[in-house]
C-alpha cells in the first residue's frame, strides 16, 4: 500500500462506520479512494443526478437540502453521504452544497457494495443512516415523517400465495388473516431484481399483488370465476418500497403511483405491506389528533379501540425525544378526553343530570402526570341539592358507565376503590368539604395514608367551580394545619429511595439486595409525596409536580436550589420510567414500573443515584421542617389543634 | 476574481513546436516515443486535460551535483484524483546521502542502499507521464533534475511543458497589482510553499517531504487554484510553462 493511501486509511479509520472495519476491508477502501476538491458555495450533488460513489468528507463541511429547500442535514469532517441513494435508485434525492471549501474522498459504488456485503455493522450503519444528524428542529417540524422509516409501520408479515392459487382460496386467505391484499409469488430458478430466498431456502420471485379493490374491479366487474388463478388478475410487477425508506417517501410513492398498498422489501425480501391508512394512522398518533378522534366515538366500545393508538402514540412520542412533561401532559389530555367523552355518552344515555355535578380526577391524572399504565382515580362532587332518594340511581349509573368505560380504555379500576362508583366518593359538595376539613383538622397518619390522593384533585367535566371550591378550601387551611402537614410529612417518608446501586442489584435500606427497583414506589411517588407537603404548606393551588416546585421555589420553604434539584430528579426518574415502559410496549409486554439495574447504562446509573440521593435528602429535611408535635410535647400539639380549629 | 490570462500566440505554440522537433530529432527510441503525440493541444481546456502530479525528493538543490532519491507520481483530472494509480520509487543516489537529507526526507540509508538506479524506472516513469500534462510545485527543481537524470543516462535531455502550482500561486499572490501594493507598503510577502499555499484553500495538512504525498498535495492544490482563480475552460497553453 502506498504511503498516501496509508494517510487516507488513517483518516478513515478515525470515523464511523470505518472505525470498526477489519484491516483488510479498510485497505480495500483506502486503495480505491478518489479525491476531488470543491469550493465553498458550490453544489456537490444536484437532485436526480446519478450517483456512483459514496462521498466522504476529508475536510470542510456540506449541507443537504430537502425538496422544499429546507435544510435537512449538515455534515463535516469524517461524515459520509450519498449512501442511501447508492443503496436504492442510485440517484440523488437531496441536493448537497459545500458550505466550506471541501475535500471529498470517493468510495466507488462497487467497493461500497462489497463492503456492505462483507461487513454487517457497516451495512447496518449505512442502512439505518446511523450517522444521519438530523437537526432537532427538523424532527419537530416534520412530526417524524421524514425520519421514521417505513419498517417501523410494518406490524405483520405479508400474506403470499402462488400464481396458480384460485381467487376464492386467496379471498379466503385474506378473510382468515384479516388482510386487504396478498402478494403473488412463484418459485424461480434464475435471479432477478425481484427474487428472494424464502424461508424454505428456495428462490422465489415477487410477481404481483392482489388487493381487495382488485376483487371488485378485476374479478366481479369482469365476471371472473372464483376458480380463476390469481395470476390472471393480479397487478404484475408491483410498485415496492425498501424498508428503510422514510414514511414520507412511501407516501409520495403511493401518491405518485396511485396505489394504496405498498409491498415493503428489505433488499428483495418482502417484509410486509404498507397501506395508505397505516400512514394516516401513524400521523394521527400525535396526541392532538387522538383527542379529536376521542370526541367522535359514539360508544364505549368504539372508544376502547383507541387505546392501542394511545400506546402507539406514547411509544412514538418517546422515540421522537419528547420530555416527560410533554408526554405526561399528552397522556393527561387523552385521559381527560376519554373521561369527558364517556360522561357525554352517559348523559346521552341516562338523560341530563337531575342536579349539577362535577366529575373530578384525583392523583396522577389530576397532577397531569399519569403514566401509560395509570389506574383510574376519580370521584363525583354533587350539588348540595342532591337527594339520594331521588337522584342516587342516576349518579350511580353515571359513575358505573364512566368507570367501566375507562376500564375498557385501559385505565384499570383503582385498587383502593377511589372511584366515583364508591358511594363514599359520590357526595354533595358540603360533604366533600367536611371530608377535607376533617382530614386536615384531625390528621391521623394512618387515615391520611389513604386520603392523600384526594389532595391532588382536578375537575374534568361538569361544574368545575365545585372542585375549585375544594381546592380553595385546601389552599386556605392546609398552610395553617401544622399537625396535618406533619402527618403528611411522616407519610411522605414511608417510601424511601434505594440506598446504593450496583451492577446487578440494589442495596436496600435494611442491607438487603434486590434485583429490581420500582421506579414509582421508590422514586417518583415519594418525590411527588414530599413535593405535595411543601406545596400544601405554602398554599399552592397547583396540582402538577413541576408547577408545585415552581411555587415552592418562590418561597423559603426549602433551601436554595433544592426545588431545582428535585425538578431534575423528577424529570430524570419519569423519563427512565417512560422509556422503560415504551420499550416494554414495543416488545409486546405489559408496561410496569420495575427496572432491572442490569439494564441501566453506566451513565444512567450515575444519574439515578443522584436522583435518589436528592429525594433522600429532601425526605430527611421534611422531618426537620414539619415536626410531629405529639412526639416532643403534647402541649404544642394541643395548642396547634386549638389554633387550627379556630 | 477569475483571471483571464493573456495568452500570446507564440507562447501557445512554443511548446508544441519544441515537442514536435524533439519527436523527430530524438535518437533514443523511448524519448522519441515520448515526444511523438505526447503533447497536449495548447487549446485544450484544463478541465478536460489528463494530468499527472509529480514530485521529487533530492539530495540537494543543484541538479548538477545532487541526485533524485525518490519519485512520486499521481495521475488525475480536475474531476478526480486517483491515488490508487499513483507510483512511488526510492532511488539510489550516485553520491552518498548526507545525514541532513536523511532526516529531511525520512528516507533511510538502508532504503537507499537496496534501491535501483534511476535508469531502472525510466520506462515506467515515461509511460506514466506520456499523454498527460505534468503538474509540479516549483518546476525549476523537477524540470532540472529530470532533464539531468535522463541526459546522464540516455545522452540527451528531457524537457516538456509543466504546470507549476507554485508559479500559479506566485502570479496570484506575488505579481498581482494588489500583491505589489502590499509589498510596496511593506507587508509580508505571501508564502507560496506547498503547505502554506494549500492552507489558503483550506486544504488539510499532510506530512510533507514525501514525494508521493507531495504530488497528491500538488494535485489537490491545482484543483483548488483552478476553481478559485481560473476555470475549467482555461486552455492548458495559458497555464503551462
Amino acid at each position: 500500500m502506498n504511503i498516501e493511501q496509508l494517510d487516507i486509511r488513517g483518516h478513515l479509520a478515525q470515523f464511523a462506520p470505518f472505525d470498526h472495519l477489519s484491516d483488510d476491508l479498510l485497505d480495500r477502501i483506502a486503495g480505491s479512494i478518489e479525491i476531488r476538491y470543491f469550493q465553498a458555495g458550490s453544489e456537490l450533488l444536484s437532485k436526480d443526478q446519478p450517483i456512483d460513489s459514496l462521498w466522504y468528507i476529508r475536510s470542510g463541511a456540506v449541507e443537504m437540502y430537502q425538496r422544499s429547500g429546507r435544510l435537512f442535514n449538515r455534515l463535516g469532517e469524517g461524515d459520509i453521504f450519498g449512501y442511501s441513494d447508492l443503496l436504492h435508485q442510485r440517484r440523488v434525492r437531496y441536493p448537497v452544497r459545500a458550505i466550506e471549501d471541501t475535500l471529498i474522498y470517493f468510495v466507488p459504488a462497487d467497493i461500497f457494495d462489497e463492503i456492505c456485503e462483507a461487513d454487517d455493522d457497516f451495512s447496518e450503519f449505512v442502512d439505518t443512516g446511523g450517522r444521519l444528524k438530523v437537526t432537532v428542529q427538523q424532527q419537530r417540524d416534520d412530526s417524524g415523517l421524514m425520519t421514521t422509516r417505513v419498517r417501523k409501520l410494518i406490524t405483520r408479515q405479508p400474506q403470499m400465495v402462488e400464481a396458480d392459487t384460485t381467487l376464492q382460496a386467496a379471498a379466503q386467505r385474506m378473510r382468515d388473516e384479516n388482510t386487504t391484499c396478498v402478494l403473488v409469488v412463484d418459485l424461480t430458478e434464475s435471479q432477478s431484481p425481484y427474487t428472494f430466498v424464502g424461508r424454505d431456502g428456495r428462490h422465489w420471485k415477487l410477481n404481483g399483488i392482489l388487493t381487495d379493490r382488485d376483487f371488485c374491479t378485476r374479478v366481479l366487474a369482469e365476471g371472473k370465476s372464483p376458480q380463476t388463478p390469481v395470476g390472471e388478475v393480479m397487478s404484475s410487477r408491483p410498485i415496492v418500497i425498501q424498508s428503510d425508506e422514510s414514511v414520507y417517501e412511501a407516501m409520495l410513492c403511493m401518491l405518485r403511483n396511485q396505489v394504496h398498498h405498498l409491498p415493503v422489501l428489505h433488499r428483495r425480501q418482502p417484509m410486509g405491506i404498507l397501506h395508505l391508512s397505516d400512514i394516516v394512522r401513524h400521523e394521527t398518533h400525535s396526541s392532538l389528533f387522538l383527542v379529536n378522534n376521542i370526541f367522535v366515538q359514539n360508544t364505549p366500545t368504539q372508544l376502547s379501540r383507541l387505546s392501542t393508538e394511545v400506546r402507539n402514540g406514547f411509544v412514538r412520542m418517546v422515540a421522537d425525544g419528547a420530555n416527560s412533561e410533554m408526554i405526561s401532559r399528552a397522556l393527561a389530555t387523552i385521559g381527560r378526553g376519554f373521561t369527558q367523552r364517556l360522561l357525554e355518552l352517559a348523559e346521552a344515555e341516562l338523560g341530563p343530570p337531575p342536579v349539577p355535578y362535577c366529575f373530578m380526577v384525583l392523583g396522577s391524572m389530576a397532577r397531569e402526570e399519569p403514566t401509560i399504565n395509570a389506574d383510574q382515580d376519580n370521584a363525583l362532587v354533587l350539588d348540595d341539592a342532591y337527594d339520594p332518594e331521588q337522584h342516587g340511581d342516576y349518579f350511580e349509573a353515571l359513575a358505573k358507565f364512566v368507570c367501566d368505560g375507562l376500564a375498557g380504555c385501559g385505565y384499570a379500576y383503582c385498587k383502593g376503590d377511589v372511584m366515583a362508583t364508591n358511594p363514599r366518593w359520590r357526595q354533595p359538595l358540603a360533604v366533600w368539604k367536611r371530608y377535607f376539613e376533617k382530614w386536615m383538622r384531625e390528621p391521623n397518619p394512618e387515615r391520611l395514608l389513604h386520603s392523600s390522593i384526594f389532595f391532588d384533585l382536578a375537575p374534568v367535566h361538569g361544574e368545575a367551580p365545585m372542585v375549585e371550591a375544594l381546592q380553595d378550601l385546601i389552599a386556605e387551611q392546609a398552610p395553617r394545619s401544622e399537625l396535618f402537614l406533619a402527618a403528611l410529612a411522616r407519610n411522605a417518608k414511608n417510601r424511601t429511595p434505594p440506598l446504593g446501586f450496583f451492577r446487578q442489584f440494589v442495596m436496600e435500606q435494611d442491607g438487603e439486595h434486590r434485583k429490581s427497583i420500582n421506579l414509582k414506589r421508590r422514586g417518583t411517588a415519594p418525590l411527588t409525596d414530599l413535593v405535595r407537603v411543601h406545596a400544601l404548606a405554602c398554599g399552592s393551588k397547583s396540582q402538577n409536580t413541576f408547577a408545585r416546585l415552581d411555587d415552592i421555589a418562590a418561597t423559603k420553604l426549602v433551601g436554595q436550589g433544592v426545588a431545582e434539584r428535585l425538578r431534575y430528579a423528577f424529570e430524570f426518574l419519569s423519563m427512565v420510567r417512560i422509556r422503560h415502559q415504551a420499550e416494554a410496549i414495543e416488545h409486546g409486554q405489559e408496561p410496569d414500573n420495575s427496572v432491572d439495574p442490569e439494564h441501566v447504562g453506566s451513565r444512567e446509573r450515575h444519574h439515578l443515584k443522584d436522583a435518589f440521593e436528592a429525594i433522600s435528602h429532601a425526605q430527611k429535611f421534611l422531618s426537620f421542617r414539619y415536626t410531629l408535635p405529639g412526639k416532643g410535647s403534647s402541649r404544642s400539639q394541643g395548642a396547634e389543634r386549638g389554633e387550627t380549629a379556630s | 476574481m477569475r483571471r483571464v490570462p493573456k495568452v500570446r500566440r507564440r507562447q501557445l505554440e512554443a511548446w508544441p513546436r519544441y515537442l514536435a522537433a524533439r519527436a523527430t530529432e530524438a535518437k533514443d527510441t523511448r524519448l522519441a516515443g515520448f515526444f511523438a503525440g505526447g503533447g497536449l493541444d495548447p487549446e485544450m481546456p484544463i478541465g478536460e486535460a489528463p494530468l499527472v502530479a509529480m514530485d521529487f525528493e533530492t539530495t540537494g538543490l543543484d541538479a548538477g551535483r545532487h541526485d533524485i532519491v525518490s519519485v512520486g507520481v499521481v495521475p488525475f483530472t480536475l474531476a478526480r484524483i486517483r491515488p490508487a494509480e499513483g507510483r512511488y520509487w526510492v532511488l539510489s543516489p550516485r553520491r552518498r546521502l548526507s545525514d541532513e537529507s536523511v532526516t529531511f526526507h525520512h528516507i533511510t540509508h538502508a532504503e537507499v542502499e537496496n534501491a535501483p538506479d534511476f535508469s531502472a524506472i525510466i520506462d515506467e516513469l515515461l509511460e506514466m507521464l506520456h499523454g498527460r500534462l505534468v503538474v509540479v510545485h516549483y518546476r525549476q527543481l523537477e524540470r532540472a533534475f529530470l532533464d539531468a537524470a535522463i541526459r546522464e543516462r540516455l545522452g540527451e535531455g528531457l524537457l516538456f511543458p509543466m504546470l507549476d502550482t507554485m508559479s500559479l500561486e506566485a502570479r496570484i499572490h506575488r505579481q498581482s497589482w494588489w500583491a505589489r501594493l502590499r509589498r510596496w507598503a511593506g507587508r509580508p510577502v505571501a508564502s507560496i510553499r506547498l503547505h502554506e499555499s494549500r492552507q489558503r484553500y483550506n486544504l488539510p495538512a499532510y506530512t510533507g517531504h514525501h514525494a508521493l504525498i507531495d504530488s497528491l498535495a500538488t494535485a489537490e492544490l491545482l484543483q483548488a487554484q483552478i476553481l478559485y482563480h481560473y476555470s475549467w475552460e482555461t486552455p492548458v497553453g495559458a497555464l503551462w510553462r
